[in-house]
């Protein structure tokens, strides 16, 4: 992000705001529900952006072109493969939101099976469903500028992007474990103390260690933490903490597997760890 | 302590005259009448802080009466694992220590240093020093002890006096519990730094079947221990209790081979062992976090929308990190090799040149809180034996 969106200090008073769209493919909505979820922040956005595009929100939706673009949701069909491509050449700087737009989803479990036999038991008329085989993260038909990972995304991490790219600034996306954070707490080890399969220590940092602060093991909803798709560093030793999950933890190899297949199973260094240990089921 | 630290280090008494007083500086106080203690501290201000149960663990926070302390239970901890367990003992200190040390006293884990206002020339920054709050610590282990002293040789170094650490410093009252039972993970002896608290605490307890011992360790711990008026210590109890710290020194399992650190270390640094702990390390951060001296921290910016103000907090950071490597235009430490190279050189071998002290106090947390449970004792050993690649142990992940 070289240039800014918008200019501090008298200019800006007459400054055209940065546009916003927020867009929807695949997905459940609660990611776009994390920005209304704002609450008083919602009131200072709407000031500094001109949400323009927001149909979740508003019914006054307003043409392109954007300067920034959310998307939420995978690509499950023919046409959402089309419409991206469309936001893409309208939007200046493209975020996805949330594990749909950045890995796939929970959906993206259709991957790895037969999404013509889900259609025949669920739907009594299947001929009218048309669904591509896969779900697939945006990146996969578009050039991403940043991606929000998490299910949903952590509202607070999002108004920090929008608030450096209306200064102009590189968004800082830390790409840490959740353990930092978990111990910044002051949170106990649930995987230490409890032995619960936490996949904390390969995961992205972001969310505020919720589920570990609650009692519970981390299932890796914002990802790999380290050299995801976008971003720096080396993908996550996810091969040790699979191992200690059946030596020590005494999983069998089909829950490992699915402990790494999950919303964000098919988010690089996720879905090779699940791949791997498929084998031995 | 609560007496301002006089030295460069932190950690000289000042109070001189109560070493002549020996006898004065010890008493007796039945562990039933425990409360008084904590009764006397809340007189003198003090806002208390002890171990609770919490999590499967113990964690630090307020107490108000004897009964919020883990009573009857104990730790059990081995590499990447810890349990907790009842036992039929009345107990008050049977847990070792949790994940926490004494370090988010004292180094936050996060605050804000600056407060930064948009002005109509620039900005204006205000300085955020914590408020002085006299709290006071009970339950603080030898190893915790000498952590503060390590941490105050980074923080409260003259030239780089940190405010913000010395302003939580100043307030702490260290009640310190010497330790009767060593843990698996525990290493303390090995480094000298323990099991017996010898310096840096107001006051020191031992635990003796229904009797602690109260030892003073500073002028403000002697005060408190005037207020309680307790009985003398008989010889043969001050005898029993120096049997048992010391047979808890002796008991450990773990050592630390220092004998030829920090050189040794040096020569290792392209031995292959680093390759095999490589394979099972996750660069999770967490042996840091636990560590007593570990002090890496980043800072950053919490604008607000209309970039009017901001603030610039730092917050705990970790060697293990990407962007901890991360230099203008490239990363120094892109490979968990590199990282737990660096990490375990810097802690064992170059902090000594850097401080004139080893970085490890040997607590033992990183093996314990290490979720697949890397024992830094057994890297260290493997590292000085002289490479050779039929070296590789179990250690290495073979993967699925």
């Amino acid at each position: 992000m070289g240039d800014r969106l918008v200019h501090h200090g008298e200019a800006t008073k007459k400054a055209a705001r940065p546009r916003l769209a927020v867009f929807k493919f695949a997905s459940c909505d609660g990611c776009q529900l994390s920005i209304l979820n704002l609450e008083e922040d919602l009131l200072a956005l709407g000031q500094a952006l001109d949400i323009a595009y927001f149909p979740e929100a508003s019914s006054d939706m307003k043409p392109g072109p954007y300067d920034i673009g959310l998307v939420e949701g995978s690509i499950t069909t023919a046409e959402d493969a089309h419409r991206i491509l469309s936001i893409r050449r309208q939007t200046k700087v493209l975020i996805t939101i949330g594990a749909c737009a950045t890995a796939g989803g929970i959906q993206a479990l259709r991957n790895w099976a037969d999404v013509e036999a889900f259609k025949q038991v669920v739907y009594p008329s299947p001929e009218y469903i048309q669904s591509l085989s896969t779900s697939t993260p945006i990146s996969e038909h578009v050039q991403v500028d940043f991606e929000l990972w998490g299910c949903p995304i952590d509202k607070g991490q999002l108004l920090r992007v929008i608030t450096d790219l209306i200064a102009g600034i590189q968004p800082r996306l830390p790409a840490d474990s959740v353990c930092l954070e978990c111990k910044r707490r002051g949170n106990v080890c649930v995987l230490v103390a409890k032995g619960m399969p936490c996949l904390g220590p390969v995961t992205r940092i972001g969310c505020g260690a919720i589920c570990p602060g609650m009692g519970r093991d981390c299932y890796g909803c914002f990802g790999p933490s380290e050299g995801a798709r976008k971003g720096p560093g080396l993908p996550p030793n996810t091969a040790s903490l699979a191992k200690h999950f059946h030596g020590g933890l005494q999983l069998i190899p089909i829950e490992i597997m699915r402990r790494f297949r999950g919303i964000n199973g098919y988010g690089s260094s996720f879905l090779a760890e699940s791949n791997a240990w498929e084998k031995k089921t | 302590m609560a007496t301002r630290p006089t030295t460069q280090f932190g950690t000289e008494r000042t109070g001189i005259c109560i070493m002549s007083i020996a006898s004065e500086m010890r008493g007796i106080l039945p562990t039933a009448n425990l409360q008084r203690l904590l009764d006397a501290l809340s007189a003198k201000g003090y806002r208390i802080i002890g171990p609770t149960a919490h999590d499967g663990s113990v964690v630090w926070e307020t107490v108000r009466s004897v009964s919020d302390l883990p009573i009857g239970w104990r730790d059990q901890q081995e590499p990447g694992r810890y349990r907790l367990e009842q036992t039929a003992s009345q107990e008050v200190f049977g847990v070792v220590h949790g994940p926490q040390s004494l370090k988010p006293f004292v180094f936050a884990p996060r605050e804000p240093l600056l407060q930064i206002e948009r002005t109509k020339d620039g900005f204006a920054p205000r300085q955020m020093i914590p408020q002085l709050e006299k709290v006071a610590v009970i339950g603080a282990r030898a190893c915790d002890l000498a952590g503060l002293t390590v941490q105050d040789r980074i923080f409260l170094n003259d030239a780089y006096r940190d405010p913000y650490y010395a302003a939580r410093r100043e307030g702490l009252f260290v009640i310190a519990v010497n330790c009767v039972r060593a843990l698996s993970t525990c290493f303390c002896a090995s480094m000298e730094t323990g099991p017996r608290a010898k310096t840096g605490f107001d006051l020191a307890l031992t635990e003796v079947d229904d009797r602690l011992l109260i030892e003073a360790g500073s002028e403000a711990g002697f005060d408190l221990l005037s207020d309680l008026s307790l009985s003398p210590a008989p010889q043969k109890l001050l005898d029993e209790a120096a049997t048992r710290v010391d047979a808890c020194g002796h008991s450990q399992v773990r050592r630390l081979e220092r004998s030829r650190l920090p050189q040794a270390l040096y020569d290792a640094h392209e031995h292959p062992r680093w390759d095999d702990v490589a394979g099972c390390c996750l660069a999770c951060t967490n042996c840091t976090m636990v560590c007593p001296t570990c002090f890496c921290h980043a800072a950053e910016e919490t604008p607000d929308l209309d970039h009017q103000q901001t603030a610039h907090v730092r917050l705990w950071d970790s060697c293990f990190t990407q962007e901890h490597g991360y230099i203008h235009g490239k990363n120094i430490r892109p490979t968990i090799k590199d990282r737990y190279r660096m990490w375990l050189t810097h802690k064992l071998a170059s902090w000594i040149d850097q401080f004139g002290m080893s970085g490890c106090v040997g607590c033992g947390r990183c093996i314990t809180w290490c979720p697949v449970g890397i024992d830094l004792t057994e890297e260290l050993s493997a590292l000085l034996v002289p490479a050779s690649r039929s070296s590789v142990t179990s250690q290495q992940v073979e993967g699925p």
